[in-house]
């Protein structure tokens, strides 16, 4: 069985990779991948953690994972609505050409 | 470090790296469902079965799809010719100081060497009783936020009635 | 006698069971849950492709007769002078597909035009694991997660779609796979509720447990069948599970894009959607993975609605056909079914299509999820003479109402151009 360090790591570099691509690239799309990379970053820290606690019969971790991909979706749901918007209002899904606050 | 683990972990983190740094954007997509998949594989690693297949049906099944209909609505796929990313050096040595930080952590720690008790008898019923018990006012929360979101999302994607553009 | 029966029942099992023994001695440790497995999935491998070459065979004779035609009846053995009625008939389409060219449009995205139709049978083929095909033959038996299982690698076959609609560059597949996912979305929506409602009362996840929740001997609150335990107590036979059967089954026609559903694929309007650029074997594969998908849709309905593996009444000359064939049974009835619906409905406009499953189908299975709930309630101060009845018409009165709306909106069309 791997120890939990492994799964430490897995989730830290994925939140590492995801946090990069939401800090670099251009396309707003891009950036809401890079926020759902790091959520799920964070699920896997929550079941990770659940798996080797004390007493996994509580079930924290895992009911808070399973509230956070909820949160996720809605999340998802309301962000590339948000940016549908933004690209029918500026003709571009890019972040840095959107920067007039005129409506 | 067992080998199931060494190749899920490889696919996720390997097609995370990928998601990121493709210039399709249809290519990000699919390549987050493979890390989508990946995460799904080591929910199952950690016998957590139940929100490995959440994971599957949630992400694959509906966030990938709302994703992909984003970045054809938006005609992202069309090629342009400025670059992908922004100042990309400043980023990513930000995301690797972040990693170097949690790292360093994770190894100073202690908790990272537990080794895992034997598997835990976690039935769905016990969950569900627990989220309709101890947790329940996360869910009604949980419920009124979906509601809200699906409502937002359907009021602000909605066309002007005037039809302006 | 009983042990006889009991035993070609059985034979699937024990043959598994004879060959790992004789393995067992052979094979390293390792290898031996590779082979196990693999010896499951053979004879799935096995039955239900070639139950995919039969089924296309009759459908093209069962359409031809509904259409006052006679329909394939030339090809039979090769080689010889058998004709078969024209049940040889798949042998030649598979090798005509097998040997066509294979194109690929150059503007194509040549990986992910590869990998679609792969990525689309896998999960269709992984679904069939976790159906009980007959008694103790569940490939992977799941107690906690098997229907949840089901329904999430269901769901990542609308993704293949996107790859192969989106990678061929060409509108009309875009389009095809933008119908597609569009109304696999909405579908499956009232999909899972109507199998939820099933959840709720068996009190289970796992297909197997639905199954022996559904048979004579377990005492169930809630289930119609006499005490004696001669009739099985499918969830058919409730209100409840008489709505949610046919919701399903509406339901699963339009996962599996058959008519009147199969927009995705309307030939007369946008070729053939999603696989319009796909020929030779790929196309095969996708037309294989679309009926595969059909089955397994077919085989979920009968698992949790028709009793799956149950014979309808427990004695003797039914007790004695083995548990598979009951399966199999079903399922070819329900093929036939879908063959003959093909053949006798016109296809829905979009907007059709998408009001039928949010205004339709979805106030359906939420009022189906609650009378189910009020079935159980009401299991021990009511007798069933009077509840069945009570909930039936709690589900027809809603049934009555929303047709009614539908009926209204859908005679009163404007011929613009026409007149």
């Amino acid at each position: 069985m791997t120890p939990l360090s492994g799964y430490l790591f897995v989730s830290a570099l994925l939140f590492c990779i995801g946090l990069a691509g939401a800090l670099t690239r251009r396309n707003a799309i891009m950036v809401l991948i890079g926020i759902e990379l790091m959520l799920n970053a964070a699920n896997l820290n929550f079941i990770a953690f659940w798996r080797f606690s004390e007493n996994p019969e509580t079930m924290t971790g895992l009911t808070f994972a399973l509230f956070s991909i909820a949160i996720a979706a809605a999340e998802a749901a309301v962000g590339l609505a948000l940016i549908i918007t933004i690209y029918r209002h500026f003709r571009t899904a890019n972040v840095d050409k959107v920067e007039d606050m005129k409506g | 470090m067992t080998l199931p683990f060494a190749i899920i972990a490889g696919l996720t983190v390997g097609s995370a790296i990928a998601a990121m740094s493709l210039r399709n954007l249809v290519h990000c997509a699919l390549s987050l469902v493979l890390t989508f998949a990946g995460l799904a594989g080591l929910y199952l690693q950690l016998n957590a079965e139940f929100v490995g297949f959440t994971q599957i049906l949630v992400y694959v099944g509906a966030v990938a799809i709302l994703i992909v209909f984003a970045i054809l609505l938006t005609r992202s796929t069309e090629p342009k010719d400025e670059p992908a990313t922004v100042t990309p050096w400043i980023g990513i040595a930000v995301a690797v100081g972040a990693f170097l930080t949690m790292a360093l952590a994770v190894l100073a720690s202690p908790v990272g060497k537990r080794v895992a008790a034997p598997a835990p008898e976690v039935s769905v019923k016990t969950l569900g009783q627990k989220l309709m018990t101890d947790y329940v006012l996360p869910l009604e929360v949980m419920a009124l936020l979906l509601t809200a979101a699906m409502l937002g999302a359907v009021i602000i994607a909605m066309k002007d009635k005037e039809g302006q553009r | 006698m009983a042990d006889f029966f009991q035993a070609i029942d059985q034979f699937p099992v024990t043959l598994k069971h004879w060959l790992m023994t004789q393995l067992g001695g052979v094979l390293p440790e390792w290898a031996e849950p590779l082979v196990s497995a693999a010896l499951s999935i053979t004879p799935i491998l096995a039955v239900f492709p070639l139950m995919f070459a039969l089924t296309t065979v009759i459908e093209r004779k069962g359409l031809g007769r509904i259409q006052n035609r006679i329909g394939p009846n030339r090809v039979g053995i090769p080689l010889t002078n058998i004709r078969l009625a024209g049940f040889g008939q798949f042998i030649a389409d598979g090798i005509k597909s097998l040997i066509k060219e294979d194109v690929v449009p150059r503007a194509a995205d040549k990986v992910v035009h590869f990998l679609a139709p792969i990525a689309l049978l896998i999960p269709v083929l992984l679904t069939y694991s976790v159906l009980p095909f007959g008694r103790n033959m569940v490939p992977l038996d799941l107690p906690q997660t098997g229907l949840l299982f089901f329904f999430a690698v269901g769901a990542s076959t609308e993704l293949s779609v996107f790859m192969a609609g989106w990678s061929s560059r060409n509108k009309y597949s875009l389009l095809g796979a933008m119908r597609a996912i569009a109304q696999m979305v909405s579908y499956e929506i009232p999909l899972i509720l109507s199998a939820l409602t099933v959840v709720m009362m068996a009190g289970t996840l796992s297909l197997s447990g639905i199954v022996e929740r559904q048979m004579w001997h377990v005492a169930m609150p809630g289930i119609p069948g006499d005490q004696d335990g001669l009739l099985a107590r499918w969830f058919l036979f409730t209100p409840w599970g008489l709505v949610g059967f046919f919701l399903f089954l509406t339901a699963a026609a339009a996962e599996a894009n058959r008519t009147p559903f199969d927009l995705p694929e309307a030939e007369s309007e946008i070729i053939a959607g999603y696989f319009t650029e796909y020929s030779g074997f790929k196309f095969a594969i996708f037309f294989l993975a679309e009926y595969l998908g059909l089955f397994a849709m077919c085989g979920l309905g009968i698992t949790l609605f028709l009793g799956g593996w149950l014979p309808p009444v427990n004695f003797a000359p039914f007790t004695w056909i083995p548990s598979w064939c009951w399966f199999l049974g079903k399922l070819s009835a329900l093929i036939v079914l879908f063959i003959w619906l093909r053949g006798t409905l016109p296809r829905l406009r979009t907007d059709q299509l998408m009001g039928f499953a949010w205004k339709f189908l979805l106030p359906m299975t939420l009022i189906n999820l609650v009378v189910a709930a009020l079935w159980h309630l009401l299991a021990n101060s009511i007798p069933l003479v009077a509840r069945w009845p009570l909930c039936f018409a709690m589900l027809a009165v809603p049934y009555w109402l929303l047709g009614r709306g539908f009926e209204a909106k859908f005679t009163k069309r404007e011929y613009r151009f026409a007149n």
